[in-house]
């Protein structure tokens, strides 16, 4: 046998596939990437697929086309990215080019909007199943877990009293915390050591 | 010109939006109303429809503002020109990643940040639940088809992977909840 059949076009018909289903922003949509890319394809790890979250959300620009990129590139290299990514646009472009030139009132057209209405549940449903997978698949240690429950309940005190304290914040903290007890570790490690 | 406005307004949009699409709001507000090409109450609009059509709602702004200001060339040019900053840095990032990933220092920040991660993804999911159910929380009221909407929609989707083999997928859900919206909100 030659060499194996391009993945091109299967890349492109996932991400827009993805594309497609995605509503309600970045979190649902991992729900989406981890049942496509890495349950039913296994093209990138379920570690991989933390990884390009954490890039994601320290990155400038949507979550969704940093995953596109992300899983394109690691299977085909730049034509790969290139192509998830398209994929991942293209039917959001369309339909929101659709949108513009046709419906102006797009808002009250009653079907859509009771469609929504339901979607938007979902989509809650969705972001909590991202979050109960990647719990399952932490590790179950003392800073880990202490991390995540102290984050937890302080984003869920900003969403509630709407503070104005981005989840970026947080996630700097949280880089700080964790940097300082790996420094405070060597530190104490190399004290041991010297004596 | 409207296209190479477009396209530097929307590559300072994709350069600087950090944070999601609700980070990105406020910058895409300047951007658009320094420029003057639509109003506030449009803006409003706009990302009332990016919401609730499907794919990243950046990216659905950008096509909407480019269409309005240049037809499907403006909407191509902004389009491109909100993702390219994004794809050009995880390409980048994706080259240098491999060696990146294994310093001590960058695996010691990872170590805090990923389960950070997880815990503003539980609460936004668990938030989001909670503000469909029972409304803002400064003015808490019930509302009863969303909560029995929520319990029956949760229930199908996570009893599914007990009775199927590979249970409901999150499209199949997003498809459901659809269908159910239009027969329980087209009712009432």
């Amino acid at each position: 046998m030659g060499k194996p059949m391009s993945i091109l076009p299967d890349l492109f018909l996932t991400f827009a596939k993805i594309g497609l289903f995605t509503f309600g922003g970045g979190y649902a949509m991992i729900a989406l990437i981890e049942d496509e890319c890495v349950e039913k394809k296994k093209w990138i790890t379920h570690d991989e697929m933390m990884n390009v979250t954490v890039i994601a959300e320290s990155t400038p620009g949507p979550i969704a086309i940093n995953c596109a990129t992300f899983t394109g590139y690691k299977q085909e290299g730049f034509a790969g990215a290139a192509v998830a990514t398209l994929g991942m646009v293209l039917p959001s472009f369309c339909i929101i080019f659709l949108i513009s030139m046709f419906l102006s009132n797009f808002l009250e057209i009653p079907w859509f909007a009771h469609a929504f209405q339901g979607i938007r549940i979902a989509v809650g449903i969705l972001i909590l199943d991202a979050a109960i997978k990647m719990i399952r698949k932490m590790q179950k240690k003392p800073f880990p877990l202490a991390v995540m429950l102290t984050a937890f309940a302080a984003m869920l005190a900003i969403d509630i009293l709407a503070l104005r304290i981005s989840s970026i914040t947080l996630m700097l903290v949280a880089a700080a915390v964790s940097l300082s007890v790996y420094l405070l570790k060597q530190f104490a490690g190399k004290e041991a050591a010297g004596k | 010109m409207i296209y190479l406005d477009l396209l530097i307004g929307f590559l300072k949009v994709g350069l600087f939006a950090f944070g999601g699409a609700y980070g990105a709001i406020p910058l895409i507000r300047d951007v658009v109303l320094s420029y003057g090409w639509i109003s506030d109450e449009m803006l409003a609009y706009m990302i009332a429809v990016s919401e609730s059509t499907p794919g990243p709602i950046m990216v659905n702004l950008a096509t909407y503002i480019g269409s309005s200001q240049g037809g499907l060339a403006g909407a191509l040019i902004a389009t491109a020109a909100v993702v390219l900053p994004s794809f050009s840095i995880i390409l980048l990032l994706m080259i240098l990643l491999k060696k990146l990933l294994k310093n001590s220092y960058v695996q010691a920040v990872l170590r805090g940040v990923k389960p950070c991660i997880i815990g503003i993804i539980l609460a936004t999911g668990i938030f989001m639940i909670l503000e469909r159910c029972i409304g803002s929380f400064s003015d808490v009221s019930a509302d009863l088809t969303a909560i029995i909407m929520t319990v029956v929609l949760t229930v199908i989707y996570f009893a599914s992977s007990k009775l199927i083999r590979k249970g409901l997928s999150p499209i199949g859900l997003i498809g459901i909840s659809a269908v159910a919206g239009i027969i329980v909100y087209g009712r009432i």
